[in-house]
């Protein structure tokens, strides 16, 4: 390969590599937020009431 | 639990065009470009090889200003007529316009490296354009996480990336008025006749990498939506 | 015309809080005075026209930002920003005034700043002075409406160089190519014409926005 040759490939591959290494940084972000989605799922599946201390009726009037 | 989860913000309404959709097209036309470039088109007279190079940089650094626009485009509705999501896309446009600028500087420093052995040359325009460019919108990220969420950021970052796309064509006019004071020798980047494959080589990677900003685009921002319907839920059931 | 008077009042107030502190103004003297010393050990000996004339103007920049930084300080210290938002006048009332007296300021300080630009180093042309006019209402105009945004930020003091600085390289461009004169710029002409159209473009677009920069 000529030097041109070799650069011109190199500013295509630099291309490629800002391109993946940006869908990358998406695909962790995303990663993040699956995890947090099941974390709240997981807390909204949990029956209501649960872990709350328990009242006794107070009269009114 | 269901008049809470009524409280949160629904997902911005779906695009027309769905994003594997666009995900496929960008992967067909990029690929079609590369092709195009490396086995299609022919050498240019004066540059040689080298000057395949500016197929991809020309069509990144006109992508960038769509980005830019669109980033104005977007933050004047927010500040006209009150979008709820324009605050939103306009910065994943400046986002996305700052990557493909990013790109521009440095696909055009290796063309400078390969046809004047410099990595830097303050006498090409658009180089030195896309850094004043890439200074100004860097400084967007600076204001806007520098502020806390809410309707002054939204303002502030809208205000600003309106100056943005005024600078543009301001900067340009200044460069080029400035090259009289630097360097009195003007350099010319694109000398290729625009003919024949090369018009149609340059058409496919300017399509391509429209369409991939796009792609890109959508998915960031379907991202960062995502990310506030998650913040609004733990809002909710905290 | 009460848009005018309502200008005047607050630019009058800015003055007078000036006048009595007495500290932003000192210290751009100072500030412009010392820049020139260090340039004279920075600049190789018989400097051109044309170095000199980019460190003037490198020394007029700085000298600018150092008064706009402080230009909202009084708003923030004593949190009067909301009361003049809140005032019975146009919001861009309070940048025009804002920008007016920033103005003087930048004003008193180029005074002393072009007779020892011209001891030191060049003389000063007519064109140099028509540019220093010229390039102060870009500075002041943008920098004023800048300074308010960076002012209500976390990072206040550093953001405002930051965002200035990009948007003032076209008055820097224009202003050296005004002062330099021949032989590298024949006539300073198109050089003062774009500082015009910067003023005029920016000036417009500071006045249109800043309701949205100040509100919700």
């Amino acid at each position: 390969m000529t030097t041109a040759e070799k650069y011109v490939t190199a500013a295509y591959c630099v291309v490629f590599a800002v391109v993946l290494v940006y869908v990358l940084i998406l695909a962790l972000k995303l990663q993040r937020l699956e995890h947090e989605v099941e974390k709240l799922a997981g807390r909204t599946s949990a029956p209501d009431g649960e872990g709350e201390p328990s009242r006794e009726p107070a009269p009114v009037g | 639990m269901s008049a809470a989860a009524a409280t949160i913000r629904p997902v911005g309404r779906t695009s027309r065009i769905p994003l594997p959709a666009l995900a496929a097209a960008s992967l067909v036309l990029v690929t079609g470009a590369l092709a195009l470039v490396f086995f299609v088109a022919p050498n240019d007279a004066n540059q040689g090889f080298s000057q395949r190079i500016f197929y991809f940089h020309v069509s990144i650094a006109i992508t960038a200003y769509a980005c830019f626009a669109g980033a104005a485009w977007k933050a004047f509705l927010h500040l006209w007529k009150r979008e709820p999501r324009a605050d939103l896309e306009s910065y994943v446009c400046v986002h996305q316009g700052l990557i493909f600028g990013t790109l521009v500087l440095l696909t055009g420093s290796i063309w400078a490296k390969i046809s004047w052995g410099h990595w830097w040359l303050w006498s090409e325009d658009q180089l030195v354009l896309f850094l004043v460019l890439f200074l100004f919108y860097c400084a967007y990220f600076m204001l806007r996480f520098s502020l806390e969420p809410g309707p002054q950021r939204a303002n502030l970052s809208a205000v600003y990336a309106l100056f943005g796309i005024v600078l543009v064509p301001v900067s340009f006019a200044a460069i080029r008025l400035a090259k009289n004071l630097i360097h009195p020798v003007v350099f010319t980047l694109h000398g290729p006749n625009f003919g024949g494959w090369i018009l149609v080589t340059y058409c496919v990677a300017q399509v391509a990498m429209l369409v991939l900003a796009y792609t890109l685009y959508r998915l960031e921002l379907g991202g960062k939506r995502l990310d506030q319907r998650v913040r609004d839920l733990k809002e909710v059931l905290v | 015309m009460s848009y005018l008077r309502d200008v005047g009042a607050l630019a009058r107030k800015d003055l007078l809080l000036e006048l009595r502190a007495r500290d932003t103004l000192p210290a751009m003297l100072l500030f412009v005075a010392a820049i020139f010393v260090v340039f004279h050990f920075t600049l190789p000996a018989k400097p051109s026209r044309l170095e000199t004339s980019g460190l003037l103007w490198v020394a007029i920049l700085f000298t600018a930002l150092l008064g706009l930084g402080r230009a909202f300080v009084p708003e923030r210290e004593q949190r009067t920003m909301d009361g003049l938002v809140l005032a019975p006048c146009d919001r861009s009332a309070i940048w025009l005034a804002k920008s007016l007296a920033t103005l003087a300021f930048l004003a008193a300080a180029e005074v002393v700043a072009l007779p020892l630009y011209a001891l030191f180093f060049h003389r000063v042309s007519g064109a140099t002075v028509l540019a220093v006019v010229l390039a102060d209402l870009g500075i002041c105009a943008v920098g004023t409406f800048l300074g308010a945004m960076a002012v209500v930020t976390r990072a206040r003091d550093l953001l405002l160089p930051l965002l200035f600085l990009p948007l003032a390289i076209p008055i820097v461009v224009g202003a050296v190519g005004a002062s330099v004169g021949p032989p590298v710029v024949a006539s300073p002409g198109k050089y003062l014409a774009f500082l015009g159209l910067y003023d005029l473009l920016f000036g417009v677009i500071c006045w249109a926005s800043f309701e949205y920069v100040v509100s919700e």
